[in-house]
């Protein structure tokens, strides 16, 4: 399908758009940054923060530019001292409602949104004395989602992203102004509710008022946060996920907002069940059985030597057809091509298979 | 999948069957339900009444191992109403006369008898996906861990290929891989019948290729399947290398996977912990695990992607290819001197079509799904367009079976398995990650609530659940999401090891357990 292409003047470029796209996208591309706070691009725009306001000449009122549609000939100025003024005010607003603005990054993907935008416009002034807008669900006692709703801003983007990405329609908002109180359908906790604990109100919480609690237990870890780019250990899928360490310690995930497989979701296993990786249970020594009919550590050496030699002597006594590999399912490609070249250039038999029988 | 995920947003009609999408593939499943919300119409079958049951628009309740009859039913609807893609088969197919005049003998009263789904359900679904525009297939294991696995995946290419719902757009058929990395097991070449990229063992082009590569002759025979290994065990198989998978816990028939185990005279482990399957070998290695290694894995989307490295490996642990290459090394196997994974994976590249345009730094950012033949080539989103691999694509005259055991006076009642969405397999993984117990502690049998009174049970109560291979004790919960004479359990858990029961039957060319169905007999405790 070809769009229809045309053109509007942003901050002074002409900038061609295609039909059906928002100021905001146009501005992005355009590279003329606007502030948000209830935007996340995968969902459909809210327009309730109007932080990301621009004024479009011939219009009285500045405009909600993601929830505006670009229009041909439009005059857009992004950054007016009034426009500048009014987001300062805002932020203000919010800054005062809140009980907290700084907030561990562990906390989830978007968790420093509010805090970064609150020092660009050096909104700490304590201007206001607000009421505080949320009421934090301490009694929540599940392992994996914090609920500080005192720090909540009412952007819906938790709510947006639990009915449109991940179908689940668990929580919503209820009541208005600083009544207005995100819940679900029986104001239960989570597990009584349909969540299915999939992490996505976390990671698009801008405020840390959904907060990863698996992560936070590292919180008092000095070392810095390190993202690594993989992929998720469980199902077929393949979601994209960073993975965060402290040092050597593996502290939590987060998915790749740009995974191709994923944009940006996860669920309980891929977001939550990282921590088997450095359980105390894992395998860190070779073992051979002794003469006791135990298994005993051993060095490297000793047990590559053992196990060679077991199958050199079973090729001898009953031939290269009595050699079986079993390649894994979940291992790297390179473990399962090493698997079938052990059997096939070792033994010239296709001796082999892999798990995904049973 | 001949189709990428992102494509199940587009269908207009979307006929799931055998898959709990959303406790299986939950992040699949929201794309499914995207395209539900924008209109697309749903069409289940499944013995039980999954959530994604409660999705659709159209709930096939089929009794557990009467897919080929279902699907039998609904071809007959499709040929006898004209929705055929006629253009699509004359061009694009072949034997479409011997299976038209095939199908016209199963109506879908037929069917109805065999599956227990109303016919006028059976002509409804057959309609939906015959008209569409775009109709997409998904299933899972429900649809292959059957005596007739092969027939299954055969029926539902006979529908797609009638219809023409194939080789385009938001269509195709989609099966979906159940771990992370099984469809790059298969495309390494662990498998008994193809050399890496899938080029068939049998062909002898191809046993001259690899005995040029790897230096010495090659069997012009397909090898033997796990199943068929483990069950000459002690005959003929004396000594297995097993790596990273419980296959204790996770085979078919336990006990007999126990005693075949123990019959070798070597068996060498490779695994992150010591799993019941380790605790019986000779020599145990300690692997990385995944965030310690890098490495490639493919989706089931066909799509390749890195894996990297974020951690170090506790105490001496080493990565899977290393440990292998160093076996073979001692063995004086040449041809194992690598130094890293990016090694390894280029020589899979270099020897393996569907991967020929690929090396380890083409696929950093993880966009390209095979095959892609050559440097210059963009990777194959969709299969099958234009062209079958094979030129024409094959319809197969299939019939119904029976499963391997049906139900008796002894063993009066059908146990299907399946898998839960907070655990994975034998919960090497998940049973020790902090917080899931808090979701799933325990495994309970699913009974439908009229059934659990006229059994003489109670919710939450103990049993005793027997096949003709052995039993188990395990607690009942109530659910609605298992019909009558239906019960459920999934084969997470150790100390409720339903594997003790099943294993009745296999696909014969496969070699798949029917894990799917196994008849059994209740007793309260
Ligand atoms: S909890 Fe977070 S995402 Fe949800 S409305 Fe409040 S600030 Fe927004
Ligand atoms: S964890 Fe997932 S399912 Fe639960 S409320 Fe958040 S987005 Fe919804
Ligand atoms: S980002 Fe536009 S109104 Fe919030």
């Amino acid at each position: 399908m070809i769009q229809k292409s045309t053109t509007l003047t942003i901050d002074g470029a002409e900038v061609a758009f295609t039909e059906g796209e928002t100021l905001y996208e146009v501005a992005q591309r355009a590279r003329r940054p606007i502030p948000t706070l209830c935007y996340d691009p995968r969902l459909e725009p809210f327009g309730s923060c109007r932080l990301c306001v621009v004024q479009v000449e011939g219009v009285r009122n500045p405009v909600a530019s993601c929830t505006t549609p670009a229009a041909a000939g439009m005059v857009v100025h992004t950054s007016t001292e009034a426009i500048e003024h009014h987001r300062t005010t805002l932020l203000e607003l919010v800054v005062s409602e809140n009980r907290q603005v700084d907030v561990d990054p562990l906390r989830g993907y978007a968790s420093q949104e509010l805090t970064t935008l609150v020092d660009r416009y050096q909104a700490r002034t304590g201007r206001f004395a607000g009421a505080q807008s949320g009421t934090s669900h301490s009694e929540d006692d599940n392992p994996f989602i914090l609920r500080d709703y005192d720090l909540c801003i009412s952007c819906n983007r938790c709510v947006r992203v639990c009915a449109e990405r991940e179908g689940d329609y668990a929580i919503a908002a209820g009541g208005r102004g600083f009544q207005k109180q995100i819940t679900t359908e029986f104001d239960s906790i989570l597990k009584d509710s349909s969540c299915t604990f999939c992490g996505q109100c976390v990671q698009t919480c801008p405020t840390g008022a959904l907060a990863d609690k698996k992560a936070l237990r590292a919180a008092d870890i000095e070392e810095p946060i390190e993202k690594t780019r993989s992929v998720c250990p469980y199902c077929g899928v393949g979601c994209a996920v960073d993975l965060m360490t402290k040092g050597e310690q593996l502290v939590g995930i987060q998915p790749a907002m740009d995974g191709p497989a994923n944009e940006g979701a996860l669920c309980v296993k891929g977001q939550f069940a990282f921590d088997f990786v450095q359980h105390r249970d894992r395998l860190k020594q070779p073992l051979v059985r002794g003469v006791d009919g135990q298994l005993h550590e051993t060095d490297w050496d000793t047990a590559l030597d053992r196990a060679a030699e077991g199958f050199r002597q079973v090729a001898d006594k009953h031939g290269r057809h009595a050699i079986y590999g079993v390649a894994s399912g979940r291992t790297p490609s390179e473990a399962d091509y090493c698997m079938q070249k052990f059997i096939r250039r070792g033994y010239g038999t296709h001796y082999i298979d892999n798990c995904s029988r049973a | 999948m001949s189709n990428p995920l992102v494509d199940m947003e587009k269908p207009d009609v979307i006929f799931c069957i055998g898959t709990n999408m959303t406790e299986c593939h939950p992040v699949a499943a929201t794309r499914l339900k995207k395209a539900v919300a924008n209109g697309a119409k749903l069409i289940v079958a499944d013995p039980r009444r999954i959530a994604l049951a409660e999705m659709s628009d159209l709930y096939l309740p089929l009794r557990v191992g009467s897919d080929v009859a279902l699907l039998l039913g609904m071809a007959h609807v499709i040929e006898r109403e004209g929705l055929v893609d006629d253009a699509f088969m004359h061009e694009r197919t072949a034997g479409f006369e011997e299976y038209l005049e095939h199908v016209r003998q199963f109506t879908p009263q037929w069917a109805e008898s065999i599956t227990g789904v109303p016919a006028a359900d059976i002509e409804q679904a057959a309609r939906w996906y015959g008209a569409a525009e775009r109709g997409a297939i998904y299933y899972t294991l429900g649809i292959t861990e059957h005596i007739c696995g092969v027939d299954n995946v055969q029926s539902l290419c006979n529908l797609a290929l009638m219809t023409g719902h194939i080789g385009r757009e938001g269509t195709g058929i989609n099966p979906m891989r159940g771990q992370n990395n099984i469809q790059g097991a298969g495309d390494a070449g662990a498998v008994p019948s193809n050399y890496p990229g899938f080029q068939a063992v049998d062909q002898p082009d191809n046993q001259a290729k690899f005995e040029k590569l790897y230096g010495r002759p090659m069997d012009a025979e397909k090898g033997i399947t796990k199943v068929r290994a483990l069950e000459g065990a002690g005959e003929h198989i004396f000594a297995m290398l097993i790596d990273g998978e419980n296959t204790l816990v996770s085979d078919p028939d336990r006990k007999h996977c126990e005693r075949a185990l123990n019959a070798l005279e070597h068996l060498v482990v490779i695994d992150i912990f010591l799993t019941e399957t380790a605790e019986l070998a000779d020599v145990v290695f300690p692997a990385t695990s995944w965030a310690e290694t890098d490495g490639v894995s493919t989706n089931t989307e066909r799509r390749i992607q890195r894996l990297r490295q974020a951690v170090p490996p506790p105490g001496q642990a080493k990565p899977d290819w290393w440990i292998i290459s160093q076996i073979a090394q001692r063995l004086g196997f040449d041809g194992f001197e690598y130094s890293s994974a990016k090694d390894v994976f280029n020589e899979l590249c270099s020897l393996s079509p569907i991967y020929a345009g690929l090396d380890w730094d083409r696929i950093e950012h993880g966009q390209y799904q095979w095959p892609v033949p050559h440097k210059d080539h963009p990777g194959t989103p969709i299969l099958h367009q234009g062209e079958f691999k094979n030129g024409r694509g094959l319809f197969k005259v299939i019939s119904y079976r029976d499963p391997a055991e049906t139900i008796s006076e002894e063993f009066p009642i059908w146990l299907t398995t399946g898998r839960r969405l907070q655990s994975y397999h034998t919960r090497t993984q998940t049973g020790r990650a902090q917080g899931i117990e808090y979701l799933l502690s325990e495994e309970r049998l699913e009974i439908h609530p009229e059934d659990i009174a006229s059994w003489g049970l109670k919710d939450g109560q103990w049993c005793r659940l027997s096949s003709a291979r052995g039993s188990v004790e395990i607690c009942v919960r109530a659910t609605d999401r298992s019909p009558r004479g239906t019960v459920f359990a999934s084969f997470s858990f150790n100390d409720v090891p339903i594997n003790i029961l099943t294993g009745s039957g296999y696909d014969p060319i496969t070699e798949t357990a029917e894990l799917k169905v196994c008849p059994v007999r209740i007793e309260a405790l």
